[in-house]
């Protein structure tokens, strides 16, 4: 056993620290590029920054739940639609069932959590595979969100608004024309998104699930010859992206305040693009909640790079995500090939 | 009947195990009786073909037919994919929407509508299908050069191929107002069948000829089954895998070109949308493992028109069509279920039988 831990090691020295330094490599070009070009609309401004986490807050904790599935060698394509269908549970449960924030909190966990719960099983005990089972549960969730209401429904409820907008200032700040200090400020959701993400690094570095995680995903047999239970671990890493996916959806829709049907569209292909960018290896076996934010860090640049431009429609930033995407993959392709060789 | 006593000498071919090949195509026949008995009963005039006072046939069957046509023409391609790779093009419905805009725009040569054609329709036709064909050859380049699943690999058109779309046609919808472009789509003249129902019986005879006039179709099954050994007796894997997307993006075109002509525009947001799950459910539906290997064409053609018949059926019981990916998905489920080897283990273990997995190929 210990010479296998040692092997697994060394793979990542190989894989995942190069792919993680190309990622952090990207990240800090395009954002200092963005600084330099767009210095005059305020790009190198604290707040820019924060902004980056304030509008992918969800996103994050989406991406990391992919994450883990990714690294048993699965994917979970539903996430966009599961994202939706809390935001409209949520968003419907408050303001026509006059149900109070807490418990359309709870309901939005539960829906992940349900989620995760029937995927997971479909995958892992079923043994089928999990792109068609989360290619349901995408169509599944996206028309059950539109069997609710197909009409927007802008959350009004004074609580859940609280939380949205409760400004959380920090010491840093910029200046503005005349000289005054702003403050640079995140919202809660940014905070909960950070401690939720430090949960899952902690748990997938430290704890026994986390490294079963890894040994499964990087070869389900020598797993399975090490005493492992497979199927019950690839089912907690779907019941995990499961729960993490109402708790993003909650997130996003602190953010969005609303639910409509149209919400959170490809938010899957961020999620996954997000993992992948990251130095998730699509192929199992590799990847960290670390890499991730970097890959949430740098669509959230391209998103807004994108938009300071101005006139490139915001179509620009699928095709932009899903070359870098490709190019990632790519990469990994070629370095597979490359051991494979050695 | 004939269309079962046809598939079932196609699927012969390959292995004797006849007995699951006769299966295959059990559950898809049923399916659409199924489907059909419903309708009888809920709408008694389902079979009722009339003509209308233009001279054309209507009924609720001949829309059916008629509407799934392009669902049978992606089917025949998803078919081959799922056979040879083992995964499905999930991205033929973006590449639907971007061939609809390439045709569109030579057609009206850069206007947002136009009354008259800029290029002959031929030219449109044949510069969209070459760009489907590029899309499907990058597909194929992802999964069969560079080894990646073939759902990651086409995530990538899926999510980036109506935004290309888009790109095309400047974020416009196209509209090509010219009697000559909506045959595709409508009628030939005086003939009183729609044109799509033509062109996907044309589709599916040419591609079915060439399965069985050449090795292909045997080919496709066996690098399906497994891969490696059909490298080490001399096939060309990569090459062959590398054609079902090709092949897949082409179909993906055509349909694409039939579903632009019965609008007479392309509209990068709503064409083909959604329609790669029909093709999935189409295949898995026509008896097709999808894990890859055996495949029977004709399998996904009744499952196409189940379908759609499914579809037409769900709107005549006022379900919306925001509403329909609801019950796919479920029927999806319970297919895939029921497909799922350890399903079929659980079941042959019940009936205390000698389990004879049927081996997929993964």
């Amino acid at each position: 056993m210990g010479t296998f831990k040692t092997k697994t090691k060394k793979n990542k020295i190989n894989g995942n620290t190069f792919l993680l330094l190309v990622t952090i490599l990207l990240f800090v070009v395009m954002y200092v590029a963005g600084m330099i070009v767009f210095e005059d609309k305020g790009f190198a401004k604290p707040q820019m920054f924060l902004n980056l986490f304030i509008n992918n807050a969800g996103l994050l904790v989406i991406a990391v739940g992919q994450t883990i599935v990714m690294i048993t060698a699965g994917i979970d394509i539903s996430v966009g639609s599961v994202t939706a269908l809390v935001c409209m549970v949520m968003a419907n449960q408050m303001e026509n069932h006059g149900v109070s924030a807490y418990v359309a909190v709870m309901m939005a966990l539960g829906i992940g959590l349900i989620y995760g719960v029937v995927q997971g099983f479909l995958v892992s005990y079923l043994e089928i595979q999990p792109f068609i089972v989360s290619l349901a549960g995408l169509f599944f969730g996206r028309g059950l969100t539109s069997m609710i209401s197909t009409e927007m429904i802008a959350i009004k409820n004074k609580t859940f608004l609280a939380w949205a907008n409760y400004k959380i200032y920090l010491p840093i700040g910029s200046y503005s024309r005349q000289g005054k200090f702003r403050p640079a400020y995140v919202f809660p959701s940014v905070v909960i998104a950070l401690i939720i993400v430090l949960i899952v690094a902690l748990i997938m570095k430290f704890s026994k699930f986390g490294r079963e995680v890894y040994a499964v995903g990087g070869n389900a047999q020598s797993a399975m010859m090490m005493g492992l239970n497979v199927k019950k671990t690839k089912f907690k890493a779907y019941v995990m992206s499961g729960f993490l996916a109402g708790c993003g959806g909650f997130l996003f829709c602190l953010n969005s305040c609303s639910g409509f049907v149209e919400q959170a569209k490809g938010l899957e292909m961020d999620a996954i693009s997000a993992s992948v960018i990251g130095g998730t290896l699509l192929s199992g076996g590799v990847g960290t909640p670390f890499g991730t934010i970097f890959g949430v860090l740098i669509k959230g640049t391209i998103q807004q790079l994108i938009t300071t431009q101005g006139t490139l429609s915001s179509w620009w930033v699928r095709i932009v995500l899903s070359a870098l995407l490709c190019f990632f993959i790519v990469l990994q392709a070629i370095i597979g090939k490359m051991k494979k060789k050695a | 009947m004939s269309n079962r006593k046809k598939a079932y000498t196609t699927t012969k071919s390959g292995h004797g195990i006849r007995q699951i090949t006769s299966m295959r195509l059990f559950l898809p026949i049923v399916c659409l009786l199924a489907v059909l008995l419903v309708n009888v009963i809920t709408t008694p005039n389902f079979f009722v073909i009339s003509m209308s006072g233009n001279g054309v046939l209507s009924g609720y069957i001949v829309d059916v037919v008629n509407r799934a046509s392009e669902l049978v023409i992606l089917a025949v391609g998803m078919t081959l994919v799922t056979a040879a790779s083992g995964g499905q093009d999930i991205s033929v419905g973006a590449v639907m929407a971007v061939a609809a805009a390439v045709c569109c725009q030579i057609l009206s040569g850069g206007e947002v509508s136009v009354n008259s054609l800029a290029n002959p329709i031929i030219l449109g036709i044949v510069a969209a299908i070459l760009a489907s064909a590029l899309c499907g050859a990058f597909n194929g380049f992802l999964v069969a050069k560079l080894n990646i699943q073939p759902m990651v690999a086409t995530l990538i058109l899926f999510t980036a191929g109506r935004g290309i779309a888009q790109l095309v046609t400047n974020g416009q919808i196209t509209y090509i107002r010219v009697g000559s472009y909506q045959v595709m789509g409508g009628y030939i003249g005086k003939c009183p069948i729609p044109t799509p129902i033509f062109i996907a019986i044309a589709v599916v005879i040419i591609v079915s000829l060439i399965l069985k006039k050449t090795a292909l179709g045997l080919y496709i099954e066996s690098v399906g089954i497994n891969g490696t050994a059909s490298r080490l007796v001399g096939l060309n894997s990569t090459m062959i895998k590398f054609l079902t997307y090709v092949i897949c993006g082409v179909m993906a075109g055509i349909a694409g070109v039939v579903a632009s002509s019965r609008i007479y525009s392309a509209d990068a947001n709503n064409i083909g949308l959604n329609l790669e799950m029909d093709a999935i459910l189409a295949v898995a539906l026509g008896g097709n493992v999808l894990g890859g290997g055996k495949f029977s064409l004709m399998g996904s053609v009744i499952g196409a028109y189940t379908i759609q018949a499914l579809t037409t059926t769900l709107y005549a019981m006022s379900v919306k069509g925001d509403q329909l990916p609801v019950y796919k998905a479920i029927v999806v489920i319970i297919i895939v279920i029921i497909q799922s080897p350890v399903f079929k283990q659980f079941l042959a273990n019940r009936k205390a039988k000698q389990a004879s997995v049927v081996k997929g190929g993964n």
